[in-house]
């Protein structure tokens, strides 16, 4: 029955890609759709990665200056290690978790809510292929959006580590701008980004799948909102291994 | 014109049209009848092809709606003007917005002629001074006709209405009956009504069918209503007291027993 159920799930997803990524009808129409979808999902959610990111990156360097509290051990190393989380995994993926939450529920609720109060319909009815235009912008903003959200979330982060660590005192300005430098790969970077993409591009369309077939009312559109936020979160956990499996190993 | 040839439709074991024959006339008002679960409304979602029909022919004109491609179904719906019965209206754009989205999405017309086009609808349904209102801030009556205007925005060739007055109050209700006859006569469009509003019934269905159980019981006009003996017809129609009496009298008016 799950399986079942599953295989039905994965089906359907697929045949809503389908529609999704069909040529569109007017292309200003969808250029519109975009800026508003850029606005709505990234612009707005410029504060929460900036609030968090610097808090955490804060954080990172003082539980790592703790641990790393022997003579024997340089203090760079705690700027490096922070660095190193924040790169490879704060921001790509507990960012991408904490945006999940946030643009999830905003696109499955907003789907769904249309869906239930034939908006959806209307639009089928008028010609309007309507999961490419209200999908593919969101997708497309997503895609766009999220690494610049994502590179500012390592800036941030990293600069939150400079000052805790500054005003502690556990380790000097230039230590940790030494740190910062030393053994630095850029290829950290490209793997960050390409999580990030992938990421993207599982929250909006994960969430788009279960926004756009609900039946029923506003209880069963607040119940897919929060199956989209579970789902997307557990499918992005299992891409974080794959790609990191692919790309690091 | 629309035909329509035996059509089915199941879901499942659930046998919900059970081999349908109508004939819908340009210039018209066609009405769908029922009692609640008749299939009425799958009736229409079949004829707006939101339904794939089991057995069939449904004709537009000489286009065989189960023969066309998804594209060539695309550009029938170009065609179509669809009034929901919770109106459907874009929560989040204007009055204004609502009714010039089929033109901004499927025309290259300039913004003024765009304006001109949309105002000339607004007007026809006589929405004045709404038009950067959003639709939670108009009433139901008001939303109904910003539906309307949107559904006749591209000039369609057929109006669909899915309980338009349901909801309204009984002037308000009237009022929207008048309007979509009007328009339907003014641009000679076919409209098909689904409805189970006797008010409706009696004042602008030029062609009626009545759907019990997934078939079609009768077909008539709205003054053949009065003097039908369908029993399953007579029943739902005239199920209240009042349309009794007035049955009784226009019966009694033509010297039938």
């Amino acid at each position: 029955m799950f399986i079942t159920k599953f295989l039905e799930d994965i089906g359907r997803y697929f045949i809503l890609m389908g529609e999704v990524f069909r040529r569109p009808d007017n292309l200003r129409m969808y250029w519109i759709a975009f800026a508003r979808d850029l606005y709505t999902l990234g612009v707005k959610s410029l504060g929460l990665v900036c609030i968090i990111s610097i808090f955490v990156g804060a954080v990172v360097t003082l539980q790592t200056a703790l641990n790393l509290e022997n003579p024997i051990i340089p203090k760079y190393y705690i700027a490096i290690a922070t660095r190193e989380s924040i790169i490879l995994e704060f921001s790509p993926t507990m960012i991408s978790l904490i945006l999940a939450g946030k643009v999830v529920y905003n696109n499955a609720s907003t789907l769904g809510t249309m869906r239930v109060s034939v908006q959806i319909d209307a639009l089928e009815v008028m010609g309007v292929k309507s999961a490419s235009y209200l999908i593919m912008p969101k997708i497309a903003a997503c895609l766009i959006f999220n690494p610049v959200l994502i590179v500012l979330s390592m800036f941030l982060g990293i600069v939150g580590g400079y000052f805790a660590g500054s005003i502690t005192g556990m380790i000097s300005s230039t230590e940790f701008i030494d740190g910062l430098q030393m053994d630095y790969r850029p290829f950290y970077i490209y793997y960050a980004l390409v999580k990030t993409v992938v990421f993207a591009f599982i929250i909006t369309t994960v969430s788009a799948y279960y926004g756009y077939y609900v039946k029923g009312g506003a209880v069963e559109v607040g119940e897919n909102s929060t199956k989209a936020v579970v789902s997307s979160s557990l499918v992005l956990i299992v891409a974080n291994y794959i790609i990191t499996q692919l790309l690091l190993s | 014109m629309i035909r329509v040839e035996n059509v089915q439709k199941s879901f499942g074991d659930n046998h919900v049209l059970k081999g349908i024959d109508a004939t819908f006339l340009e210039g018209r008002t066609n009405l769908i009848i029922g009692k609640s679960g008749s299939g009425k409304t799958v009736f229409l979602k079949c004829l707006l092809g939101l339904h794939d029909t089991d057995e069939g022919i449904i004709d537009y004109d000489g286009r065989i709606l189960s023969e066309m491609s998804k594209e060539q179904r695309r550009k029938l719906r170009l065609e179509l003007g669809m009034v929901f019965q919770g109106s459907a209206l874009f929560d989040s754009l204007t009055v204004e917005e609502n009714v010039s989205f089929p033109l901004k999405m499927f025309t290259n017309k300039s913004k003024a002629e765009i304006a001109e086009r949309t105002n000339f609808c607004l007007n026809r349904v006589r929405i004045e001074n709404a038009n950067h209102l959003f639709p939670a801030e108009i009433s139901g009556g008001m939303q109904k006709r910003v539906a309307i205007a949107r559904a006749i925005v591209m000039n369609p060739k057929y109006l669909f209405c899915d309980e338009p007055n349901s909801g309204l109050d009984p002037k308000t209700a009237m009022v929207i009956d008048e309007l979509i006859k009007e328009i339907t006569e003014e641009f000679n469009i076919t409209t098909v009504i689904n409805t189970h509003d006797m008010n409706s019934v009696l004042q602008v269905g030029d062609n009626i069918i009545f759907l019990a159980d997934g078939k079609k019981v009768w077909e008539g006009t709205k003054e053949e209503v009065i003097t039908t003996d369908n029993e399953e017809m007579v029943n739902f129609v005239f199920s209240s007291e009042l349309f009794k009496k007035i049955r009784r009298a226009a019966r009694k008016e033509q010297n039938l027993p």
